[in-house]
């Protein structure tokens, strides 16, 4: 019993002292958790507190509405619809695997759509959301809502996307959007073009007024869940929608000059169709028609172009993604004429009055530059050179006034550069001269460039706008209107309303005599109003085959451009245009404006590989610029206000 | 042994076992339960389902086991020890087999309809083991050598069985529970030196064996900018939710970490997160003065106990409750690796709050029969 006594007194003296030490260690240790709730809570609480809000919250931009397009009649060329969109979000890409594996299963993304999404899941703070698809048919919507539960972080989200209700007609002007692409950001710190739903303008005036039609983000904080699921809007700033924009473009002129130009094709047996026409107001530049033939469907690409689609439109020869009317650079031929004739009258190297003779051809060297008379003209001042077309007096007034004075007077009229149109694709054609020449071939300026020069061939280039813009520029007596195609922009749309008509020029002037002026503009009218001229059978009137009316006529020059240098075997054989494969034919230009004594509008025409200007090109011009004349859209504006209320 | 003939004092009566019950304790045990169910009721998001209402329940049951084990003569508790350590073992060995899987380990065993999680038995199975062990030896004995390979068995045979599951914190908890038993029972300082550089040395070897979620859990802990989306968004979203409640926290049911779901396992091993969040550091000093009383408690019951069987059971329920306390709230505030230890009586589960609530009533026990008399068991 003792021994028992003395054991357990010794083992409790030892338990007690242990058991304290005990107490202590574990006093301490609990100290130190208070310690660390110190610094947590009371150290370090701000630093926690915003990090927690930046958890909670999430800052999501709203996407505008985009401005609308419209002709200036009022009539739509790009609207928005309704376009119920898959989303997903996840923070910084949490469960987005698993996620996007299911998604997958519903929608076939393939591996390298989940790996883009993967990607653009990860780099978002916050979980802002990406999208998965677009334009869900119903059937899509009620399967995601139904696989709702196995999908955290998916949700569908109404948005808007583009229509454009004339398709085709109108693809080369209003183009089309896409998804921003690292170039669009160049200099625009926008925060909306983040949002992976806005679209950019990519092409046309989509492009040109992107951030006009774009319009400025609104913002909604949300608070989001783990999954990025948003729980409640907290606060919300409506964005602004974009400008409308009321075009230039009158519609029903650009379907009837669509439609002209690819009938006259079909009626001279082309297998291909190819071309542009232009229609100017010379007073204003006012764009009135554009068309490039081929065109595409936008829609295609509003919906989401798929990879066979892309590759048609960029195998088919006809070039159907290119703005021929303003991309597209020709040589123009004899429609170049009318600067040759203003350089020389403009340097005095002839008069109005001066007589240059015509043999058919002319010898430089061993060289032979023919007309296209055989046998010649005999002898003819400028106005009759122009109604006549004589290449040999175009020859000798080139080579008497020199390149210089020529390219001088060319870029004056437009040619060489690029306009202020701002359509992306413009192409700015090219204007040869001494300089350009040594800078291009490293070569000197010969006799001969000059001779080509003359008559619009050899080197020059131009596009079927810079043409317009020379016809405008003789016909509005000498002013340096510029193309445009935005007739107003305006938010709220009621605003929108057209600019008053304007009578005198938009431009400062060009310094030209005006009775050079006249005798150019003589010398086209005589190409279609007098019997020597080279486009008489264009003085009818299509629709009643009778002369036109006195308000209706119009005065034009029509162009024949080679592709391909006829040869003396060949001019010998007499082998003609039809004979030989569609991409050798000459292309057939023509230009015009209107009326002849009061001019309001020009019109250029181009058909690829059309063999004849006056024959081809000249009835699509003569159809077109009578038609404008006849629905004079430069001076009835009130219609506008009918029809876009 | 002689000296039970001689002039045993009469067991107490009932109205005095009652009386010596620690109603003061079981109150602090009440409040702290309380505590759980406020916070597992703003963890549903204000609803009593699916935990809050349960808790409660579960709570005034285990409150009537508590009663009742405290006022079982612990000379039962001395001959039940080595049957109940034997069925946990049996029960462990069952749960590797054939037990459910949750969360990337095996720890549950489905009983009919009850889910019973054997490593919460083991627990106080261990400790119940070890004080019938050294309660039948002397000073001398208890501070050999040889003496002391037995108990290393009994801790080491569960900790083995529960690190397969692999239940780091359970493993961590027997381990650390069952040397503070041997330290106060008079094992050398010596050996626990040796066991610690032992232990130092096979921590290549333990690297080697862990799995790849524990290997994670460790260098997060290390360093929980590693992958702050991953394996680290855990801990440091536990932190923020923490940090941000600030002195006073954000009021009840504000706490957006928990109601947003930020917070990964708010009702289970992460509701002092979810708690402090909303009731602020003033909230956290509370529940941890109030735990500090049970330890308080516990110490003091263990130094009043006659018997030394008492005396240890008391100090390991002391240390186990310390351990759950401190490993949990370490845990979640980044000052140890995450490994899955419960907050006792706040933390949402059957089991744990059974074996908690089971040892409290052993430590309360202990305090009604401080005076009893108990044979020295022999081996």
């Amino acid at each position: 019993m003792m021994r028992f006594r003395q054991t357990d007194n010794e083992r409790s003296g030892l338990f007690t002292r242990r058991a304290l030490l005990l107490g202590g260690a574990q006093a301490v240790l609990l100290s130190a958790l208070a310690g660390r709730l110190y610094q947590l809570q009371v150290l370090d609480t701000q630093r926690f507190t915003s990090m927690a809000e930046d958890n909670r919250i999430s800052m999501r931009l709203l996407a505008p509405a985009r401005g609308l397009i419209f002709d200036r009649t009022g009539q739509p060329l790009a609207v928005n619809r309704n376009n119920y969109r898959a989303m997903v979000s996840s923070d910084r890409g949490r469960g987005a695997e698993m996620v996007l594996d299911r998604l997958d299963q519903i929608f076939n993304l393939g591996e390298g759509e989940k790996a883009r999404l993967l990607r653009e899941l990860r780099r978002s703070r916050n979980a802002q959301p990406s999208v998965v698809r677009e334009n869900l048919n119903w059937e899509e919507v009620a399967r995601l809502e139904f696989n709702a539960p196995d999908l955290p972080g998916v949700f569908i989200d109404l948005g808007q996307s583009r229509d454009y209700p004339e398709g085709e007609l109108m693809s080369h002007i209003i183009g089309y959007t896409g998804r921003v692409a690292d170039e669009d950001l160049n200099g625009r710190d926008d925060p909306l073009l983040q949002l992976s739903t806005v679209r950019f303008g990519k092409k046309g005036v989509e492009r040109s007024l992107e951030d006009d039609l774009r319009g400025r983000a609104g913002a909604v904080q949300v608070e989001v869940n783990a999954t990025g699921r948003v729980v409640r809007e907290l606060d919300r700033t409506e964005g602004t929608p974009g400008a409308n924009a009321l075009l230039t473009i009158d519609f029903e002129l650009q379907r009837y000059a669509t439609e002209r130009l690819k009938q006259r094709q079909i009626d001279i047996g082309s297998d291909h169709q190819s071309g542009a026409v232009v229609v100017l107001d010379v007073m204003t530049g006012d764009v009135i028609a554009m068309v490039s033939q081929p065109g595409f469907d936008p829609n295609m690409f509003a919906r989401g172009i798929s990879q066979t689609e892309w590759r048609d439109l960029l195998d088919n020869p006809e070039r159907p993604l290119n703005n021929k009317a303003i991309g597209g650079a020709y040589p123009p031929g004899s429609t170049y004429k009318m600067v040759t004739a203003l350089a020389a009258l403009d340097s005095k190297t002839i008069d109005p009055w001066t007589v240059l003779p015509c043999n058919g051809f002319i010898e430089l060297g061993d060289i032979k530059f023919h007309c296209w008379l055989k046998g010649g003209h005999g002898g003819l001042a400028v106005q009759g050179g122009l109604s006549n077309s004589c290449d040999c007096f175009f020859y000798e007034a080139a080579r008497r006034t020199g390149v210089d004075k020529i390219a001088e007077m060319a870029n004056r009229l437009g040619f060489g550069k690029l306009s202020e149109l701002g359509l992306p694709g413009e192409s700015p054609g090219i204007q040869p001269s001494r300089q350009w020449k040594q800078e291009k071939y490293n070569k000197r300026w010969e006799q001969g460039d000059s001779f080509n020069l003359g008559i619009g061939q050899g080197y020059m280039n131009a596009t079927p706008l810079q043409l317009a813009v020379m016809t405008a520029r003789i016909a509005n007596g000498g002013y340096e209107v510029q193309p445009n195609m935005l007739l107003a922009k305006a938010l709220p749309r009621e605003e929108l309303a057209p600019p008053a008509v304007r009578t005198k020029p938009n431009g400062p002037s060009l310094r030209l005599d005006p009775k050079h002026l006249a005798i150019i503009r003589q010398g086209m009218s005589d190409v279609v109003n007098s019997p020597a001229g080279t486009a008489n059978q264009l003085r009818f009137d299509p629709a009643t085959n009778k002369p036109l009316e006195p308000a209706l006529q119009f005065g034009g020059k029509t162009g024949t451009a080679q592709v391909k240098r006829i040869s003396e075997r060949e001019r010998a054989m007499g082998v003609t245009e039809a004979q030989l494969p569609w991409h050798l034919r000459s292309h057939a230009l023509f230009v015009c404006f209107g009326p002849v004594d009061n001019p309001r509008y020009a019109c250029a025409v181009i058909v690829e590989h059309g063999m004849a200007g006056g024959a081809t090109a000249g009835p699509v011009g003569r159809d077109v610029l009578v038609e404008t004349m006849r629905r004079d859209p430069s001076r009835h504006m009130e219609r506008f206000k009918k029809t876009a209320s | 042994m002689t000296s039970l003939a001689l002039g045993t004092p009469a067991p107490p009566a009932f109205s005095e076992r009652i009386w010596r019950i620690n109603w003061g304790l079981v109150l602090v045990l009440s409040a702290i339960a309380g505590i759980g169910v406020l916070a597992l009721y703003s963890a549903a998001g204000g609803r009593y389902d699916p935990w809050a209402a349960r808790h409660a329940i579960r709570y005034g049951a285990a409150l009537v086991l508590l009663l009742v084990v405290a006022l079982v003569h612990p000379k039962i508790w001395l001959s039940l020890a080595w049957p109940i350590y034997i069925a946990a073992m049996l029960l462990l060995m069952a749960v590797d087999v054939i037990g459910k899987t949750g969360m990337g380990a095996q720890r549950w065993l489905m009983l009919g309809p009850m889910q019973i999680q054997p490593s919460e038995i083991a627990k106080v199975a261990v400790i119940l083991v070890l004080a019938r062990y050294y309660h039948g030896l002397t000073r001398e004995q208890a501070g050999r050598f040889l003496f002391t390979l037995p108990p290393l068995l009994v801790i080491l045979a569960p900790v083995g069985l529960v690190m397969v599951q692999p239940d780091l914190g359970t493993a961590l908890m027997v381990l650390l529970g069952g040397a503070a038993l041997l330290f106060v029972a008079g094992v050398r300082l010596w050996m626990f030196l040796a066991a610690i550089i032992g232990a130092l040395g096979c921590l290549p070897v333990a690297w080697s064996v862990m799995h790849e979620y524990q290997r994670k859990r460790v260098l997060t802990f290390l360093d929980p900018d590693r992958d702050p989306l991953g394996a680290g968004y855990h801990i440091t979203q536990s932190k923020i939710a923490i940090g941000s409640g600030g002195l006073f926290g954000k009021g009840f049911l504000q706490g957006t970490q928990s109601s947003l779901n930020f917070l990964p396992e708010k009702q289970t091993d992460f509701i002092f997160t979810t708690f402090v969040e909303e009731w602020g550091m003033a909230g956290a000093c509370l529940l941890l003065a109030l735990f500090a009383l049970v330890l308080v408690w516990g110490f003091s019951i263990a130094l009043r106990s006659q018997h030394h069987f008492g005396r240890l059971v008391a100090l390991g329920v002391t240390a186990m409750m310390f351990l759950y306390v401190f490993i949990n709230t370490a845990m979640v505030m980044g000052l140890l690796p995450v490994v899955g230890v419960p907050l006792p009586l706040v933390s949402n589960g059957g089991t744990a709050m059974v074996s908690v609530m089971f040892a409290c009533g052993l430590l309360i026990g202990v305090n009604v029969y401080r005076d009893a008399q108990l044979p020295r068991a022999t081996r």
